[in-house]
Order: structure tokens, then sequence, then C-alpha cells
């Protein structure tokens, strides 16, 4: 922990942690017809990690991640290469994407292969980039705190 | 879909790889099948393209030339099956004991990350795209240098950098140049634009600049400061990996661009390839004549052999583009066996100083062999493989009254024979400087399968090199034909 007194800190992160990654998601979702993507949405996850890092240090930060900061990336770049092949089942070209209506009853979601890409490219993201993040911010938790006062 | 597998199985190795960053076992095992796995698509690639010329797939289904295109056709597969052979020859290499690379987590994604970047830049059909690979190429390079992580290494490393960075600036540049006057990436795009009569005055310049990026990356005088700078503080199979490929991907850049995409160049641009071509010969033969350390010795000879690959290029004829390609997958393969045939010398003699060494035809004679074969091969004696890549070669030369070419390319030999002399008397003939007997060492086995392979091959090129010699015919006539 960088500041074991900020109090205030402390109780705002736990649940901006949640909003944060909810947003993320909202922006990758959006991506599809707006501003917004896998890319951006992997970045403002990161964000949510980095904040719980610097308030409740990094092993706590790294137990929310859904798993390791590397496979996190690695499973990313395969969903995102894994997307491109059930076109090629249908006999169209590698990385052709399908859209496709799941009816609900009360909506029509639209779904699509670009959907996974996207996905594949947010984990890809928020994995890799955490992996530098952590390791920079266990630096500087091992580093000595200068006092001022 | 198979024209993407040069780019798709190494990639998912490579990824695989990285996820078993915590079990070794598992991580060697799925490499190794993944090499495999490679090679058994590279061969089906070389089957396939025989038969029906070219096979192409445009990204995502959009319209060319807005695609990205992935095309392979003799050219691309011939090289893509030889990175594969040499990928799975590396591997076993690095399972026995001679040399191997620090088994760390990020080795196996770093080499198999190289495979995919050289095999993508094989099949790529668009220029922008052909970047991306040589920037991926440079960062798996640029790992495996400094993946070692002792400080000669990390120098190396910096070094390395800094050189190939110009490289592949100049090569964005000269990318940027040429789809701002064309506004094509395509390679057939391309091709159909530069026969615009506007372009006629600015495109051979860019296309000068794309090739200067291409010199570079292939090793060429004087741009080749970099690679004697740093390959001898690599591990051996890294060292073979490396040093066996990655020059030859500026080669096949070159035959691409300006065999085929942009077609002929002005006359002026030939001959100064030609005089760079003897001139890289000279330097590299005579930088390697200089030195005792065997790695430092075979990096200035893949200097050396770039010369008479660009001599091929600089001929700028099918004939000289099939010496150029079949020259090229000779001397992959002997280059390799002969990195990897070092790093058995200094496992079994304890150095690879030369002057520290000694007494290994007494001790180990099969070695002796299997090194006078790539030897033999490298110099070009026949009926090695090199005699053959030299003969397409030299009899072109003299087919184009280009004497004082084919006789420098012929004195070189003598010097190269100079230099694997030198090595024959240090290390094989001599007795051991320190007089002791040469113990056995433990675990070579998947080292010496690995050379056996390399020299199986070249031996195979040389006793039998019809069918190569007319599959590259072949490649050439077909890059001749769409070319403009």
């Amino acid at each position: 922990m960088m500041n074991p007194r900020a109090l205030v800190l402390e109780r705002a992160t736990r649940p901006l942690y949640w909003v944060i990654l909810t947003a993320a998601i909202w922006i990758l979702l959006r991506g599809h017809n707006e501003p917004g993507g896998g890319f951006i949405g992997g970045l403002v996850a990161l964000a949510a990690t980095a904040a719980y890092a610097i308030v409740f240090g990094v092993a706590a930060a790294r137990r929310l991640l859904p798993c390791a900061p590397l496979p996190l990336a690695v499973l990313g770049v395969l969903l995102a290469l894994a997307s491109g092949l059930p076109a090629v089942a249908l006999g169209r070209p590698y990385l052709t994407h399908l859209w496709f209506a799941l009816p609900l009853g009360f909506a029509e979601p639209k779904l699509s292969t670009v959907l996974l890409f996207d996905a594949g490219v947010f984990g890809a993201v928020w994995g890799a980039l955490a992996g530098y993040v952590l390791v920079l911010l266990r630096d500087a938790e091992s580093a000595p705190v200068e006092e001022t006062s | 879909m198979l024209a993407l597998c040069p780019l798709l199985t190494p990639l998912v190795t490579a990824l695989l790889t990285a996820l078993l960053y915590r079990r070794e076992n598992a991580r060697r095992t799925v490499s190794l099948v993944g090499a495999l796995l490679f090679l058994l698509g590279a061969v089906a690639l070389v089957v396939e393209v025989d038969r029906v010329d070219r096979i192409a797939v445009a990204l995502g289904g959009w319209p060319l030339p807005y695609a990205i295109e992935f095309a392979a056709d003799r050219l691309s597969a011939l090289m893509v099956l030889i990175t594969a052979v040499l990928g799975v020859a590396v591997l076993l290499y690095q399972a026995g004991a001679a040399d191997p690379a620090p088994e760390t987590p990020i080795l196996h994604p770093l080499i198999h990350g190289l495979l995919a970047a050289v095999g993508a830049a094989f099949v790529t059909a668009d220029l922008f795209n052909l970047y991306v690979w040589f920037e991926l190429m440079l960062i798996a390079a640029l790992g495996l240098l400094a993946h070692g992580g002792e400080p000669r290494q990390l120098d190396a490393a910096f070094k390395y950098l800094a050189l190939n960075l110009v490289g592949t600036l100049l090569f964005l540049a000269a990318v940027g140049l040429i789809y701002g006057a064309t506004g094509q990436l395509n390679f057939s795009a391309l091709t159909q634009a530069a026969q615009r009569p506007e372009l006629a005055a600015a495109l051979p310049v860019y296309v000068a600049l794309l090739a200067l990026a291409f010199l570079l990356k292939a090793g060429a005088f004087p741009l080749f400061a970099w690679l004697p700078a740093s390959y001898h503080t690599l591990p051996a199979p890294v060292l073979a990996l490396m040093g066996g490929l990655l020059t030859k991907v500026g080669i096949y850049a070159l035959l691409r661009v300006l065999g085929q995409v942009f077609g002929a160049s002005p006359p002026l641009f030939y001959e100064s390839l030609g005089w760079i071509a003897l001139l890289t010969m000279v330097t590299g033969v005579l930088g390697a004549a200089y030195h005792w350390d065997l790695r430092r010795i075979l990096a200035f000879h893949i200097v050396s052999q770039i010369g008479y690959l660009l001599l091929g290029v600089a001929l700028a004829s099918p004939a000289g583009t099939a010496g150029t390609l079949f020259f090229t997958l000779h001397n992959i393969l002997a280059k390799a066996n002969l990195f990897l045939i070092a790093g058995l010398i200094q496992v079994l003699a304890g150095h690879y100083d030369l002057r520290r060494i000694g007494g290994l035809y007494r001790a180990r004679p099969g070695l002796a062999v299997l090194f006078l074969i790539a030897a033999f091969s490298l110099v070009g004696a026949p009926p090695s493989s090199g005699f053959w890549g030299k003969l397409l070669l030299v009899r072109e030369t003299f087919a184009q009254e280009r004497y004082v070419w084919g006789g420098v390319a012929l004195a070189v030999s003598l010097l190269t024979l100079y230099s694997m002399a030198k090595i024959w008397l240090e290390a094989f003939w001599k007795p051991h400087p320190e007089n002791r007997d040469l113990a056995p060492v433990a675990g070579l086995a998947p080292a010496w399968l690995a050379v056996l392979l390399l020299a199986f091959l070249t031996l195979a090129m040389g006793l039998m090199p019809e069918p190569l010699v007319r599959y590259v015919e072949s490649a050439a006539a077909a890059l001749e034909r769409t070319a403009p």
C-alpha cells in the first residue's frame, strides 16, 4: 500500500473498480457501431486495475484479474485469431466476419464474430499492459518512501 | 487457408508455448510439435503451388486491392519450406546439450514468433504488410539477442537494434513514398500502377530507397556492420536460426519487389547492385580470414555468401533469379549446419576459439565428415549443393559477358576454401593444445540428429539437384511472367 491512511480513497476505490470495469465492457460492446472497441475498453479496464493496485497493493489487484496477466493477454490473442475460423468453416476467406441476430423475445441483440475479435483485443490489451503496470507498481512499493513533513 | 499456414502455425505455437510458461517439458514438446506441423504445412504448400501456380487469400473477404492479401507462389513456397526445415532442426538441436540457449519461458515464444514473422514475410502480397513482418522479425530477433542477459549480449542487441532501425525507417519511408505516388500497397495493384507514365521519373528513386533498406537487412556491403557486431554472442541453435534465415529475407524481398512487383529498374541500378555484390563477397570473406573465433568466422561468411545471392539479383534474368533461389536454399542449409557443428565443436573440444582447441579428427571422425560435407558445400566443390548454386550463377554471368563478376565469384570461392581449411586444420587436424583427451559428453543425441538431418539434405541437394533446379527455374519463370 502506497499510503495506508487515505481512507476516502480506499472507500471510493472498491466500488469505483467495478464501475470502471463495467464502463470498459460497455465501451467494448458499443464499439461495434460507435467509437469505442476492444482496444479502448482494454485500456479503461487497465485503469481500474491500476487504481486498485495503487490503493490496495499489487497482490490484491492481481487477485481480481480473471487470470494472471500473461495468460489473459495470450488467451485474448488466441480468441482474436479463432474469431476468423468460423468463416473458413463456411468456405469464406479467413477473418471474414459473420453476423446473426439472437432472438430473445424482448430484444434481438446482434451478435457477430467481430465481437469475439474485439473481446480478444480487450483481453490482450488488458493482460499485456496489466503485466507491465503491476510490475512497475510492485517496484514502486518496494522502493523506500521519502518522508515529507 | 494453406497460404496462411506459414503465419498461423508458428504464431499459434508461440502463443501456446507462452501459456505454458511454468511447464518446461510441455513447452518443449508443444514447440517441437508446432514446428513439425509447420513443416507439414510447408510441404503441402510446395506441392499445391506446383499444381496451381499461385494460391491466394484476401483476408476478411474484402475486395482487392483493399484487402490484405496473402499469396504463395513457388518462390514463397520454397522459402517457407526451408524456414520450416530450419525451425525443426534448430528446435531439435536445442533439446540437446550442445551450447543450447537457456530454457527461459520466453525462448520458445520468441523462436516461433521469429518463424511466424519470417514465414508471413514470404507469403504476404502487400507492401505495408511486408514492413510489418520485417518489424516483427526485428523484435523477435532482438528478444533472442538479449535473451541470455549477459552484458556482451545486451551490447550486441543494442547495436543490432540501432543499425536495423535505420533500415526499418528507410523501408517505412519508401513504403510511404510509393503509396503516395501510386495509391496502392497490394503487389498486383502496384505492378499495374507502376506502368503509369507520369511515375516513370520518381518511382525508380523510391524503389531504390526500398532496395537500400532490403540491402541493409540482407547485410550487403557497406551496410553489414550490424551482423558481425552481434551474431557471435548468440548460443549455437539461435545463431543457426538467425544467421541462416534473417539475411535471406532481405534477398527474398529484393527478388520479389525488383523481379516482379516493379519490374525492371534502370540498368544503372543493376550495374551498381552487381558491384555491391562483389564488394560484399570480398569484404565478407576477408573479414572471416582475420578471425579465430568460429562464430565470428562463420558470421563473416554469411556476408560473403550474401554477395553471391545479390549477384544473381543483379543479373536480372530468369536464370540469375533461379541461381539466387537455388543458392539461397543451399546456403541456408549449409550455413545453419556449420553453426550447429560449431556448437558441437565447442561442447566437445571446449571452446569456440580455434587457437585453443584441436584433435577432433581423431576423437570424433564422424563430426569431421559432417563438417566436410557442410564446408565443401559452402566452398562450392563438386558435387556439393554449393557447386550447383555457383554453377547456375557463374554460368549466367558468363552468358551475359560479365566476366569480371564471374571471375571474382570464383576467386572468392578459393578464399572461402582458405577459411574452411583453417577451421579444418585448427579444430580437427592439429592435436589439442592442452593435450587432453576429449571426454564424451552426455545428452548430445538430439543435436547430432539435427546436424545429420541438415547434412543429409545438403547431400541430397548436391547429388540430385535436377528436381530442385527444375522447381527454381519454374519459380523464376513465374516471376518473369507476372512482372510488367
